[in-house]
């Protein structure tokens, strides 16, 4: 692999407090005042970050994203470590800040990228781009007290990318203003990152981490719990989540090659899941457009008050195409006993696109999986959708056209 | 030291624009705009000057105005207001711009240096104003008016050194941003600006003269109210004294940069 953007090697953060602030004054001036106690916020953290990259930073809050965060931006330094980063680094940290209401979109451009470092002669440069890309019209000469939150995010996104730069970090900040503006700023990042830009994303956004990202990170207490691909991460980081009490969160690796996650109380399992065509054999690959049924049996273990099974449809980068309980579907099973065993029957059209799915279960009491989760199972199921005889089409879902033409 | 000083050089357009964009921000609401800055003290000095004239008046010596008493009081004003704006500013810079610093990077002393020159912008329209209305008056300033740069870049000096170093301490102990306000209106007073120097009687003359802005206002007072020259030997040691503080300002500052973006 090419040199990498970004190395970082064992780097640590602690908030440092001393038994009085003039005693930290003191020791500024040399005087051998030792810090009384020290607040570890992060440790130990290494990764390395190519050219083109694109990593995912997940965690719960408090879990130490944004610190790291700083601390790669520069604005903390690092107590313990250090990391080595070639080239420019931008962040997309908080849109908008330090813009002065009071001046025009024009003079604020001016006044944020001189704050990024840049000499008036290349913003002069870059301002053509920068008042393009925000296309915000006559307002760009207007001052930013009269602008929309929207336009304004507009104006900070431009110039927050104006120059490609060698990493870039996203905190948050991806669903930023409009629909419209949406797409372009994500179309600008993909061209970033075509152009060997590497990303750093800190999202809570599991389908922002999961679409742009090909590795993720999570953080838990300050230290690096799971490196590896996006999916697998996220998976980790949502079983997390719903860990309680005696619950277990187990990896193993699935015999397609990807990792599959089971955590829960284990109060009630699934045993069999299988799919079946309209003539009741069982199927991996379905036509698009045919029924399906899929059976899932399900085996209790304690007695448990309530029951609700709930599926989820996969597409193939780990996100949802479809997914439903049997709590929104008011068939919840209550009043149960150990050893009740019940097959669900789930008939539905298979109108999504070509590709591979995955369906994960879900054993909760609940309409989510966070009061009380018995068991949920990611990658329970592999089934491809191919096309063998609907009219050629792309895209995830099937919604059959019809399509008439009039001339005129 | 030195990247704190080459840090500044690479942001020296941003810091010139800075102080651009706050002098023309001043303007856009505001129908006097950047009037108020010059309104102010010359506001406070037609207060002291109706009010004290008849009791200071008598005792300026060696001036034929009927005006030296209002002149006095300009004089003293300018250099005065250039001290307390900085050191005011200074005080409260960074925890100001608190979330600036914690998510972009540049070198945190650009803040207080915009601080620095938008203070000594203000002050030159003071000053030129305060030209005109001395002529008005009928006191022609002196060619020892040309001091008036050296010892306001003193002046300032002096103020930038104190108002970092109180502005890094301020982040960490909050108290001291209550504390200044207070000290600096005290400061005032034990500062001949309002009244003379010689109205404090011999014996106690020296605690003013502990004040290094004893001579610094009277360095103002000598260049443009008697025509006369500095005290040579009192701007030396004010530039000794701003050489020092500008150093402990510098490795405060350095010292403190880790820790000061943690604590804001």
């Amino acid at each position: 692999m090419s040199t990498p953007i970004l190395q970082v090697s064992h780097l640590g953060k602690c908030f440092r407090s001393y038994a009085g602030e003039w005693r930290r004054i003191l020791s500024w001036l040399g005087l051998p005042l030792k810090p009384v106690s020290e607040h570890s916020v992060l440790n130990n953290i290494s990764f390395t970050i190519h050219p083109g990259e694109a990593i995912g930073i997940v965690g719960q809050n408090g879990a130490g994203k944004s610190t790291l965060l700083k601390l790669i931006t520069g604005t903390l330094l690092p107590t313990t470590g250090s990391y080595t980063l070639s080239g420019r680094v931008s962040a997309i940290l908080e849109l908008g800040m330090g813009f002065n209401p009071e001046l025009t979109g024009r003079q604020n451009v001016y006044h944020s990228a001189g704050l990024m470092g840049f000499h008036r002669h290349e913003v002069d440069q870059m301002m053509p781009g920068i008042e393009a890309f925000a296309e915000i019209g006559d307002y760009f000469d207007q001052p930013v007290r009269i602008y929309s939150s929207g336009m304004q995010v507009r104006v900070a996104f431009s110039v927050a990318t104006a120059y490609r730069p060698e990493l870039l970090i996203v905190d948050e900040a991806l669903s930023v203003g409009d629909t419209y503006f949406q797409h372009k700023s994500f179309d600008r990042i993909r061209e970033f990152q075509q152009q060997g830009t590497s990303l750093l994303i800190v999202s809570h956004d599991k389908a922002a981490v999961q679409t742009l990202c090909s590795r993720a990170i999570l953080l838990d207490q300050g230290s690096i719990i799971k490196d590896g691909a996006p999916e697998e991460v996220m998976d980790y980081y949502n079983a997390l989540i719903a860990e309680r009490e005696n619950q277990s969160v187990q990896q193993v690796l699935h015999e397609s090659g990807k990792v599959q996650t089971i955590s829960g109380t284990g109060q009630a399992s699934v045993t069999g899941i299988g799919m079946y065509n309209s003539s009741g054999n069982p199927v991996e690959v379905v036509n698009v457009g045919d029924d399906v049924v899929l059976k899932i049996s399900v085996t209790v273990n304690t007695f448990i008050p309530r029951l609700v099974l709930g599926y989820m449809i996969k597409d193939r980068l780990g996100q949802p195409v479809f997914g439903t309980n049997t709590h929104h579907t008011n068939q919840p099973l209550s009043g149960l006993a150990p050893g009740d065993s019940f097959h669900f029957y789930i008939t539905f059209p298979m109108r999504i696109g070509p590709g591979t799915y995955s369906i994960a279960t879900a054993l909760v009491d609940a309409d989510t999986h966070l009061t009380n989760n018995y068991e949920w199972k990611d990658l329970a199921f592999i089934f491809s959708v191919s096309n063998f005889d609907k009219t050629n089409f792309i895209g995830s879902a099937w919604i059959p056209p019809q399509i008439e033409i009039k001339k005129l | 030291m030195i990247s704190l000083l080459t840090g500044a050089w690479r942001y020296r357009y941003f810091i010139l624009s800075s102080i651009v964009t706050e002098f023309r921000s001043r303007f856009i609401r505001s129908r006097l705009g950047g009037l108020w800055m010059i309104i102010n003290p010359l506001a406070q000095v037609a207060i002291f000057s109706f009010v004290l004239s008849g009791f200071m008046g008598a005792k300026l010596p060696g001036i034929s105005t009927p005006f030296g008493y209002a002149i006095y009081l300009m004089a003293g004003t300018l250099g005065w207001s250039l001290f307390s704006e900085i050191v005011a500013r200074c005080l409260t810079i960074f925890i100001d711009n608190g979330n600036l610093l914690k998510k972009l990077v540049f070198p945190k002393i650009c803040l207080p240096l915009i601080v620095f020159g938008s203070a000594l912008l203000n002050n030159f329209l003071l000053f030129m104003t305060m030209t005109v209305l001395f002529a008005l008056l009928g006191h022609v300033p002196s060619t020892t008016v040309f001091w008036v740069p050296v010892l306001a870049l003193l002046t300032a000096a002096l103020a930038f050194g104190i108002g970092l170093i109180l502005g890094v301490i301020n982040v960490f102990i909050r108290d001291v941003g209550q504390a200044v306000p207070i000290i600096l209106q005290l400061l005032y007073w034990f500062t001949p600006i309002v009244y003379l120097a010689n109205v404090v009687d011999e014996s106690h003359r020296i605690y003013l003269m502990m004040n290094p802005l004893y001579w610094i206002i009277e360095g103002f007072h000598n260049i443009l109210l008697f025509g006369t020259n500095p005290n040579f030997k009192a701007l030396a040691a004010i530039a000794f004294l701003d050489l020092i503080l500008l150093l402990l300002a510098f490795v405060v500052l350095r010292r403190a940069n880790a820790d000061v973006v943690d604590a804001l």
